[in-house]
């Protein structure tokens, strides 16, 4: 019936002038030219293979950090200026969410490999991805010029928004509302140099706030960093700060940018001990409540969010022209009459995404029910730490507090006669 | 001493297992998505010109400052039209390729004479910023021969089309990257 109605519509628009018949004029060609040769996905994905095991190697064998900054340069005019950033491994994850719930979108090569290789080389050796391969993550580091310290609390607390973004990214690309994570992309302008002038507003923020503040985009809102936060927590090689054994001379205490180093732990009083208990009980107590809270008001909020989408929100205003509710008509309603189909489909539609939202959005609440409950949980276990070394989760292996350590100093000595004599 | 020691190679022995376990799911979630994806063709951004309706958002919402959405000519759908309504502003002064005559504000349409009283037009690309509004006037009195269609030499083929997201009638869609047009032909209208 559809089929029949925008044939016939079309069918309207054509040939309300016969096109002549020309004997001696030949009719131009209408061209089609392609785009990238799509052999260049393939490169791509090697690129980003070698890139990762240079930048581990350049961390956790060479512990260069000028072989770092130099890969990261790469990274950032590779990924960054020439691929004008996409594809991108944080936005992948918005591909591969909208490929688990939509059978018929095809994700393409690229993107798994962006997906996964990054976890992967994170689940083993830390996020070495960020020090060196990340374009967004390369911007930011090579733009550091004076870092000034974020106190504990303001980076935990805005530690969270991550977690939140994620959840909120997987939403809106599992029910097909966009891809929000390229929308607030505040680099990506940058790369291109061109964007709205929003979001390039938002990227000169950023920019000249990542001036001071190491990092902005990576520790406040990189949903990706969120998930190699926990993936890089079981790596079982992580960058160490001191070459071999940490002589507590505390030299690097301050040498992080990124508020990632840990002090050695000191031992507690048996009352610490018991109050520390204590409060990891009440926290204890406390997630499940959050959690259900969380899904409560993710339940609730869920339905305006859902006006997000555009076929909801074209519905809720088809539903006022017909009730004549509002004057006149907008272009997408109109766009919509055009196609003759009955707005009773539209709003069946409507209602089914509503629903899917209404789920997933507890879901989401639920998660930031979970991700802030966790947060208190992980604050309230100590453990034990024997020497000053990165968290992890923070750490990017960004190499810049090696040099700090004497130790490091003391082998950069020891290797300078050989590498003379060898005559290097 | 010796405590401590196993302490540590239990330690080594849970995490090898939460990695490897990782590794293997990881690993199963990228067989489930290549699964799904089978052998299908990587795809690009089109616009569908049965869909749009030249409202001129192609022009300002992409992501380049000209954007990779510009118009097309069907030649054998076109009228050859002296009186082009694509071309014309409605009410043209005069039927000749005056700037104040024209509907395209670049003067990216080339007007030419074939035969009494046929006249080709034809899209200088390198002009045409995808305002649209030379489609909007064939469409609305001529033989819908211009349409819109995103240009592959120019799109960035971003993850997420900018002006997919503004288009009002939901015109943009995912094609096959071997296939990367949608083109209008005589007869078919599309
Ligand atoms: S490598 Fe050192 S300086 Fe760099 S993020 Fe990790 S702890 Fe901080
Ligand atoms: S935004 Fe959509 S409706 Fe508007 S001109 Fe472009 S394709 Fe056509
Ligand atoms: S009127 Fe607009 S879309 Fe048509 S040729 Fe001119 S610039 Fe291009
Ligand atoms: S995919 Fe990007 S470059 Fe191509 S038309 Fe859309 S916004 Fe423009």
């Amino acid at each position: 019936m559809m089929v029949v109605a925008v044939s016939a519509a079309a069918a309207l628009a054509v040939e309300r002038f016969p096109p002549p018949d020309f004997t001696d004029h030949q009719l131009p060609q209408t061209t089609t030219p392609h785009g990238r040769w799509l052999g260049w996905e393939y490169f791509d994905m090697a690129a980003l293979a070698a890139g990762l095991v240079l930048a581990s190697y350049f961390a956790l064998g060479r512990r260069s950090r000028k072989g770092l900054v130099g890969l990261a340069t790469v990274a950032m005019v590779w990924l960054g200026f020439w691929r004008q950033g996409c594809v991108c491994a944080i936005g992948a994850i918005q591909n591969v969410s909208l490929a688990v719930f939509d059978p018929s979108y095809t994700v393409p090569l690229t993107v798994i490999a962006f997906f996964a290789l990054p976890l992967l080389v994170t689940l083993f050796f830390g996020r070495t991805f960020c020090a060196a391969v990340c374009p967004l993550g390369a911007v930011q580091e090579l733009t550091l010029v004076r870092p000034v310290r974020v106190p504990g609390w303001v980076d935990q607390s805005l530690g969270l928004v991550p977690f939140i973004y994620l959840g909120a990214a997987v939403l809106f690309a599992a029910t097909g509302a966009g891809f929000i994570i390229c929308q607030y992309d505040p680099y990506v302008g940058f790369f291109r140099l061109s964007g709205n002038a929003a979001m390039i507003t938002f990227g000169i923020c950023l920019l000249v706030i990542g001036l001071f503040i190491g990092r902005p985009y990576c520790r406040y809102l990189c949903p990706l960093g969120a998930i190699f936060g926990l993936f890089s927590r079981v790596s079982g090689r992580h960058v160490r700060i001191p070459p071999d054994e940490c002589i507590q001379c505390r030299l690097c205490e301050d040498a992080c940018p990124y508020g990632a180093i840990r002090p050695p732990t000191v031992p507690q009083t048996p009352a610490e001990r018991a109050r520390g208990r204590r409060r990891l009980g009440w926290m204890l107590a406390l997630a499940p409540v959050l959690v259900v809270v969380g899904t409560g008001l993710g339940y609730t909020l869920a339905t305006p969010l859902s006006l997000v989408h555009r076929e909801v929100r074209l519905a809720e205003r088809m539903k006022l022209e017909e009730a004549g509710k509002v004057e006149g008509t907008i272009d997408a309603s109109d766009a919509f009459r055009n196609t003759g189909r009955p707005a009773r489909e539209l709003y069946t539609e409507a209602i089914a995404l509503r629903e899917r939202f209404a789920f997933l959005g507890g879901l989401l609440g639920g998660w930031v029910g979970l991700v802030i409950g966790m947060k208190l949980v992980h604050l309230s276990i100590r453990r034990k730490r024997d020497e000053y070394s990165p968290d992890p989760a923070w750490c990017v292996s960004c190499g810049r507090c090696f040099e700090y350590c004497p130790s490091e100093q003391q082998t950069l000595i020891q290797e300078l006669p050989t590498l003379e004599k060898s005559g290097v | 001493m010796a405590s401590s020691s196993d302490k540590l190679d239990r330690r080594q022995f849970v995490g090898n297992g939460v990695r490897i376990a990782g590794a293997i799911g990881l690993g199963g979630f990228v067989g489930f998505l290549a699964g799904r994806r089978g052998s299908a063709d990587d795809t690009v951004w089109q616009i569908d010109p049965n869909k749009c309706i030249a409202c001129g958002n192609c022009a300002t919402y992409c992501v380049l400052d000209e954007s990779a959405a510009k118009c097309v000519h069907s030649y054998p759908m076109c009228g050859y039209c002296e009186l082009c309504t694509g071309y014309f502003e409605p009410d043209p002064n005069d039927l000749n390729s005056g700037a104040e005559n024209q509907l395209c504000p670049t003067g990216a349409i080339v007007r030419k004479f074939v035969e009494e009283p046929y006249h080709e037009y034809s899209i200088d690309e390198a002009l045409c910023i995808g305002c649209a509004k030379c489609v909007k006037g064939c469409n609305a009195f001529g033989n819908g021969s211009l349409y819109m269609q995103v240009r592959h030499d120019r799109c960035l083929n971003c993850n997420e089309c900018a002006i997919a997201v503004a288009c009002p009638s939901q015109a943009f869609v995912r094609v096959p990257a071997s296939n990367p047009y949608l083109l209008k032909h005589k007869g078919t209208g599309a």
